[in-house]
């Protein structure tokens, strides 16, 4: 019996340290994840959805997605459709009313930035337009720091017990993010008006926050695989109008981005578009040094 | 010992108790207004630095960069239309068609050696012909539920209900309930809905033993458990509408489930899951038509019990786990039927009947079936896949041939031939967008004894309107 009792005891004991010890964050992706660990450090349990080496928009809704968020106290996602092909039902089927929609345990990167290129019409005929705006925000680090604050005090409002240390988090990472960005800024001062070609209009905030120039994209609509026809017309047009290098993400097919470069002979540049994509970019910090190393280098 | 085991439950209830009960009201309003002040602070920093950015770039005098800015129109995701038409439901239409050929005629399908499951299980009829379409409306009906309903539009002209269910959204500890007409758990396929189908008809085993899926009126509770590994339970308690069951005019469940899955990653690439289910059902007067030894139509009809186990499982694999350029998936379910009642033979709808009188002995059967298939995106959107299915005869005891009652097992073309159904399907599609897709389908289809069917069909599903979310 005293047996029985110090068991159940002990049992009661450890199924109350979850509940007592880090805040479990979801993060979708994995520039997320690596600000939520910015943020929270230690007090935090953070499990990344997908790798950089994963189209955002072609994750499916996987048995371990639905586990983990099944335990998760905060899901943060990108939001503006980025998730829409999967998040829905892991959502709903985590059985975890924390993290449904309107909960704050849900939040959303997209609502504490403003988006770019808002389609002023909707039709599936310009390819997979996302009707809030284009949704890949993260590129312009100055985003980066809008959704630090909010998803701070998101994170204070879930664990209020250690919400102090939040805050000296988001006021520690704030003051480095600030002087990163300034030499960041200062770095890419040759950028400005560089003319690219993009692969897929996942680095629009990057050319948007560098002022470089974009001549065109592989994918003839967003979405849509390039073809041979496109890339023909894309090469043509680079004739009257060159372009100084092709941009891709490390998820995107390096083929029809190597083809073109060859052909019109100018650099073939992968940006690890978000954390994980290359060795340098382990964290927040590492990708915009990689990104701006990368760019700097096809410049020169 | 005892006040010690007391003093630590009640530690553990203190300590795992709501943090916002124990922080101070004081202390909270305070921190708030630290964090508004920290906002604030940043705000104006990011956009000094905008300013900056403005200032250095009207400096540089980059008039096409200008013009670029200018193109891009900046959003607030905040501002949304207004107006009743706001709360609208996510509504998406599937459009579908076949044409198709085949050398048996549809119309006379039938898998020999199993009971006629009734569902719509015959190949696509010949020449061309529309599929169903399919109108999907959903969206939370509050911040508790969830509500979905998939009506089809038949080609003849009909509309059928297939899914209508409403779903729970805060029950949390890992517990959703469904409740109204929806896919059952069972199995893997039987919850991944028709146009989402990597072949354009379903497995024989679920035309032989679920009537092609299962979608039961009813209520389905689901526990996912708090573990990284992926482990869920679910149980449905349904009225039993269909096959295998009968619907009856009764004052309780004609029919229920039980499931457990399993599922994980294997690295970044990989992904699986596998399932074990349970269907338990007790048709009355289960009837079909078939033919004697004569040729001359005669009804037979079942009651008892019907136990159907499933074993599910699937792989998906991608380099990287990026499914864009390549990925495969392997699937493949095992279905056990075990079933034992009374099974009568009736013919006296006959001018002249051979026997004239309703027939009636015991009947048991054990019969299985199972297919296996993969498929493979070798480049952007294009795949193919290859399906093999079989079905066992397994074991029938029919009390009325076995003692003797008149009718042979001649007399029971369908329920006695001794035959083993099997089919080989080789499917070929292209998808130019996640929207739609054409698909090339071949078969050679062996579910009548001593025939084969050879099939081919082409296959258009288009998906309009709102982004669904596909299952795994």
């Amino acid at each position: 019996m005293r047996h029985l009792r110090a068991a159940v005891a002990i049992l009661i004991l450890v199924w109350a340290l979850p509940a007592a010890s880090a805040l479990n964050i979801f993060a979708c992706t994995p520039e997320w994840g690596a600000l939520a660990k910015e943020l929270g450090g230690a007090k935090t349990n953070v499990y990344v959805a997908t790798t950089a080496l994963q189209d955002p928009h072609r994750i499916e809704a996987r048995p371990s997605l639905i586990a983990r968020a099944r335990s998760a106290d905060l899901m943060v996602c990108t939001g503006a459709e980025l998730e829409v092909g999967w998040l829905p039902l892991v959502r709903t089927q985590s059985g975890n009313a924390r993290i449904q929609s309107g909960q704050p345990g849900y939040f959303e990167a997209a609502t504490h930035a403003d988006l770019l290129e808002k389609p002023a019409r909707l039709d599936r005929a310009a390819g997979d337009v996302h009707a809030a705006g284009n949704p890949h925000l993260h590129l312009d680090p100055r985003n980066i720091a809008r959704v630090a604050i909010a998803m701070s005090e998101r994170m204070a409002q879930l664990d209020p017990r250690q919400s102090a240390q939040y805050r000296e988090g988001a006021k520690a990472f704030l003051d480095r993010w600030q002087r990163a960005i300034a030499r960041w800024e200062k770095a890419a001062a040759p950028l400005k008006g560089f003319p690219v070609v993009i692969h897929h209009k996942n680095l629009s905030y990057l050319i948007g926050w560098l002022g470089m120039r974009e001549v065109g994209a592989l994918e003839p609509r967003p979405g849509l695989p390039p073809t041979a026809a496109h890339l023909n017309e894309l090469l043509a047009r680079l004739a009257r109008d060159p372009a100084k290098a092709v941009m891709r993400a490390a998820y995107n097919d390096p083929r029809p981005g190597d083809w073109l470069a060859g052909r019109a002979r100018i650099p073939s540049v992968v940006l690890p578009y978000t954390v994980g994509g290359t060795e340098v970019a382990q964290d927040l910090f590492g990708l915009f040094d990689d990104t701006l190393a990368r760019l700097l280098e096809a410049a020169r | 010992m005892h006040r010690s085991t007391l003093c630590a439950m009640a530690l553990a209830v203190v300590w795992s108790a709501p943090l916002p009960v124990r922080a101070q009201g004081a202390e909270l309003s305070m921190i708030r207004e630290e964090i508004r002040q920290l906002k604030d602070a940043y705000e104006k920093r990011i956009q000094g630095l905008e300013r900056r950015l403005a200032e250095a770039e009207s400096r540089a005098g980059k008039t096409e960069h200008d013009a670029a800015r200018a193109a891009t129109v900046v959003a607030h995701p905040g501002a949304r239309a207004g107006g009743e038409n706001a709360f609208n439901p996510a509504i998406s239409l599937i459009l579908q068609g076949t044409a198709a050929r085949s050398s048996q005629d549809p119309e006379t399908y039938r898998i020999s050696g199993f009971a006629p499951s009734g569902g719509e299980i015959a190949p696509a009829s010949r020449g061309a012909n529309l599929g169903e379409s399919e109108l999907v409306v959903t969206a939370n009906i509050d911040p508790y539920f969830r509500g979905l309903l998939i009506a089809a539009l038949t080609p003849e002209n009909e509309v059928e209900v297939e899914e209508a269910f409403f779903q729970t959204l805060a029950l949390d500890h890992g517990l959703t309930l469904k409740g109204g007409r929806f896919l059952s758990g069972i199995g893997y396929q039987n919850e991944v809905h028709q146009h989402s189908w990597d072949f354009q008809d379903a497995p024989l085993a679920y035309k032989a033993f679920l009537g092609g899926r299962r979608n039961d009126d009813g209520v389905q509770l689901k526990w996912v458990a708090p573990t990284d590994l992926f482990i869920e339970f679910g149980a449905e308690l349904g009225r039993g509408r269909s096959f295998p069951s009968t619907a009856r005019s009764r004052n309780a469940a004609g029919a229920w489930t039980v499931f457990a899955h399993v599922g994980g990653d294997i690295g970044t690439g990989t992904a699986w899951r596998a399932g074990l289910s349970h269907l338990r059902t007790s048709p009355r007067g289960r009837a079909f038509e078939d033919a004697d030894s004569l040729g001359n139509p005669v009804t037979q009809s079942f009651s008892g019990r019907s136990r159907l186990w499933i074993a599910d499982f699937v792989l998906k694999w991608a380099p990287g786990g990026n499914a864009a350029k390549t990925n495969f998936k392997l699937q493949g379910e095992y279905f056990r039927r075990r079933e034992d009642g009374q099974l009568s033979f009736d013919d006296t709808a006959r001018a002249a009947p051979r026997f004239g009188a309703v027939l009636s002995d015991t009947y048991a059967s054990l019969q299985s079936g199972w297919y296996l298939q993969s498929v493979y995106q070798f480049m952007p959107r294009w795949r193919i896949g290859y399906r093999y299915d079989r079905l066992n005869f397994g074991r029938v005891d029919n009390g009325i041939v076995a003692n003797g009652l008149g009718p042979t097992a001649g007399d029971f073309p369908l329920l006695m031939s001794d035959h083993r159904p099997a089919r080989s399907t080789l499917m070929f599609d292209w998808s130019p967008t996640e929207f739609s897709r054409i698909r090339l389908q071949l078969a050679s289809d062996k579910s009548r004894v001593g025939l084969t069917d050879h099939q081919a069909l082409i296959q258009y599903i288009f998906s309009l309107g709102a982004h669904g979310a596909h299952r795994f």
